[in-house]
């Protein structure tokens, strides 16, 4: 019943978008504004419905119901129940239906709280937004229906047991989050479009819906980094793998699109680019959603392989970005581009930085498509990774920190070259320091590191100077938001460098009772136990650290037989130190009378991270402080004389 | 069901290339695969390769990261070869030779691989040409002349 009831409200909902396009779209010219009120109560009851629809899934998947045949084929009902839940989200259908609720959700929130965008223009954004959920309700309704019924199953399948684990439970609804929430970016460019109403009170409107989902993104990633680093047990935290490449291909986007939108909304500039930015933003996400649901990619994350769902969503992403080219295309005439810039001044350090992204942006996305191109046109099989990507996008990026170090010091319309320098003089003395020390005393590291290590020093000290000789209880929030932002990029690069220069490994074939060094750590190997979990038998090291002749504390990295399915997962024990990770596993047999012990030492690798929450929080202030004023602002207008 | 015929896949690619080698461990033998080599700078190399090498039964990853068997064998070959005294760049030509380029993470350098290069490269020389005409020099051209 539970089942039924999913499939019929997802109908509903796809009726409802059907209804918010027609409706939106005849409400769009003035001659018929009588029906712009019935828009926003059509989108609410959408969302309405899509989220019932996915909680009744969600429902089937905590009561293991095995006659839903993504239940039996993803699921067991031996699963602790967390993992019964967020196996809800680690299927194709399931994850698509989530896709089409959170997008349900972000266009009735845009009905209902989006106020200062001119009436026509919110109109053609909802009608734009009820295009898109359109047609991935047909997707899911016609080729990947999450409420097909089976008969004379018993037992479920299972779910993989990488992906059993709390990251499951957060990681990708955050990342959905941020791929849907960019279709607001997307609806919001389509209606400006087609209202003819692109300018500074659209790009002040757009800003903080495009900030949202850019934060979602933001703390997707970063949490998805974390998650493979800790739950793979080798200690990498980034591939270059096709899928992540997926999600940090949207995320430059939206990084280029608040930026050149603040252009927009201070100086009336980049007007087209912005829209076009706009547009590709979204398209990222739908790409990335193509490159991991389609199967066109194998990897520990195309949990689907099913050709013709990948040629259905192919076709809408030709659908969808080939119609917003379009209406692009014959309405960009009428957008003007606005003023020149000044060499000197914000707004050309912005569109450098927009550049750059852009750039970077096209790099990850010819080293993930060419290899499938190439094999798709000729057969021939090559890899792209880590060395193409490091060593082109790597410079660019700290290219794109240099310039992000001196934008906010310039000013406004022009500056005076002189004065930049004066400003940028104290972080470019600390940048040479780090880069004198690095060089007398860490030895060969890589060039990348090194210069990775002297560019955060020095974008450290620069992004902290907006705040020099102000009034800080006078700064907006949205500036304290930019500050810890860009500090948070210089964090998260000191890490990656720290990481790559830095690492210690020692990978050891031990008998119990014998010690081991790895960095500053002794570790002795004092034995073995078998403990029981929920659904695997966990055989556990028990392993004595001692730093020094510092008391000794116990590290247990864990080998896990999981029964269904039946696989071996590595669970790496983790210790975090102010000045770094200890990373232990076990290795998976034992060679007459030893095991293979792993050890890693990585200095400050968990300022990757932080950088990443910061960057997060820095965008979380900026919106806050957004909308805030945006509320303020409007009181005041509002308020009788 | 998926997992099996992926488990049965896996163990059915990584039979061959074991028996094909000769490499599997001795009970004498220390195994390659796991335990660092002696010396700490062919070690960094092997580590280096490692991370570079894609583990051709997981497709994602590198051999440097996965728990296959297969990465484990290939593991170990980098490390008896370099530690023979093989350079990086021979046991990767090596590889490729067995595995064929897909086994290498680093793009040849060839014709068909140009576009790698050369989209970016263009894509940037575009940009660089748009900014160009956006900015507006006439301030700096008065001041000097």
């Amino acid at each position: 019943m539970i089942a039924e009831a999913g499939l019929a409200a997802l109908w509903f909902a796809a009726a409802l978008a059907l209804a918010q396009l027609v409706l939106g779209a005849m409400a769009t010219s003035d001659a018929r504004a009588a029906l712009r009120a019935s828009i926003a109560p059509v989108a609410v009851v959408q969302a309405l419905f899509v989220a019932i629809s996915f909680f009744c899934l969600i429902a089937v998947f905590a009561r293991s119901d095995m006659s839903v045949l993504l239940v039996a084929a993803n699921s067991h009902s031996a699963k602790p129940m967390i993992y019964k839940i967020s196996g809800t989200w680690g299927n194709h259908e399931g994850s698509m239906l989530m896709w089409v609720a959170i997008l349900g959700v972000a266009g009735a929130t845009i009905a209902l709280f989006e106020r200062k965008l001119r009436a026509d223009t919110k109109v053609a954004t909802l009608a734009a937004q009820g295009a898109i959920a359109l047609g991935f309700y047909a997707f899911l309704l016609i080729a990947s229906n999450p409420f097909a019924r089976i008969t004379g199953v018993i037992e479920g399948q299972g779910l993989n047991p990488l992906l059993q684990d709390p990251g499951l439970a957060f990681h990708p609804p955050t990342l959905y989050a941020g791929y849907v929430g960019m279709s607001a970016a997307f609806s919001f460019a389509v209606g400006a479009l087609v209202t003819r109403n692109v300018g500074p009170e659209f790009a002040r409107a757009m800003r903080p819906w495009i900030l949202g989902a850019w934060i979602f993104l933001t703390i997707g990633i970063t949490a998805g980094s974390y998650w493979a680093y800790y739950t793979l047990g080798w200690g990498g935290w980034w591939f270059w793998d096709p899928v992540e490449n997926a999600s940090l291909m949207p995320w430059l986007a939206a990084t280029a699109l608040i930026h050149s939108v603040t252009v927009l909304a201070t100086r009336d500039g980049l007007r087209a680019w912005t829209i076009m930015l706009a547009v590709l933003a979204f398209s990222m996400s739908m790409v990335g959603t193509f490159l991991v649901r389609s199967g066109v990619l194998t990897s520990v994350h195309s949990f689907a392989v099913d050709p013709q769902r990948g040629l259905f969503i192919l076709e809408l992403l030709a659908v969808y970005i080939g119609g917003a080219l379009t209406l692009f295309a014959l309405r960009v005439g009428t957008v003007s581009e606005g003023t020149r810039f000044d060499p000197f001044s914000r707004e050309a350090a912005l569109v450098a930085n927009n550049l750059l992204l852009t750039v970077i942006l096209i790099v990850v996305l010819a080293g993930t498509l060419y290899p499938l191109a190439l094999e798709g046109f000729t057969g021939a099989k090559i890899s792209v990774g880590a060395p193409y990507f490091n060593s082109v996008a790597g410079p660019l990026a700290l290219v794109l920190m240099l310039i992000m170090a001196m934008g906010p010091m310039l000013r406004w319309r022009s500056d005076r070259p002189g004065l930049l320098l004066r400003r940028v003089a104290p972080a470019v003395v600390v940048g040479a320091i780090a880069l004198a020390l690095l060089i007398a005393l860490a030895g060969p590291i890589g060039i990348l590191p090194l210069f990775g290590l002297t560019v955060a020093a020095l974008v450290a000290v620069a992004s902290v100077a907006p705040l020099w000789k102000r009034n800080l209880t006078r700064t907006p929030l949205f500036t304290y938001g930019m500050v810890i932002a860009h500090l948070g990029c210089a964090v998260s690069i000191a890490g990656m460098a720290s990481e790559g220069a830095f690492t210690k490994e020692n990978l050891v074939a031990v008998k119990v009772g014998e010690t081991q060094p790895i960095g500053p750590f002794a570790v002795t190997f004092a034995g073995l136990r078998e403990l029981p979990g929920p659904n695997y038998a966990a055989l556990e090291g028990v392993l004595l650290v001692a730093k020094g002749t510092g008391k000794p504390f116990i590290m247990a990295p864990q080998l896990r037989q999981f029964r269904d399915p039946p696989m071996l997962t590595n669970h790496a024990a983790i210790r975090t130190f102010w000045n770094g990770q200890l990373y232990l596993t076990i290795g998976e047999k034992e060679i007459d009378g030893r095991w293979l012990l792993r050890m890693w030492w990585k200095p400050f690798v968990t300022l990757i991270w932080l950088g990443g929450a910061m960057i997060a929080l820095g965008g979380a202030l900026a919106l806050l402080g957004r909308v805030r004023r945006d509320l303020f602002a409007g009181r005041r207008v509002g308020a009788p004389a | 069901m998926r997992w099996f015929a992926a488990l049965l896949a896996a163990m059915l690619l990584a039979a061959p290339a074991t028996a094909q080698n000769s490499i599997a461990p001795t009970p004498a033998a220390p195994d390659y695969a796991e335990v660092s080599l002696a010396d700490p700078v062919k070690e960094k190399q092997a580590l280096a390769l490692m991370d570079n090498i894609r583990c051709v039964v997981c497709q994602g990853q590198p051999v440097s990261g996965s728990n296959a068997d297969l990465a484990g064998d290939m593991r170990r070959i980098i490390r008896e070869r370099i530690g023979a005294g093989e350079t990086p760049e021979q046991v990767r030509a090596w590889l490729v030779s067995k595995y064929g380029a897909w086994v290498s993470f680093k793009p040849p350098l060839e014709p068909r691989t140009a576009p790698l290069w050369l989209v970016p490269l263009l894509a940037l020389a575009i940009g660089l040409w748009l900014l160009m005409r956006r900015l507006k020099w006439d301030r700096l051209k008065g001041a000097k002349s």
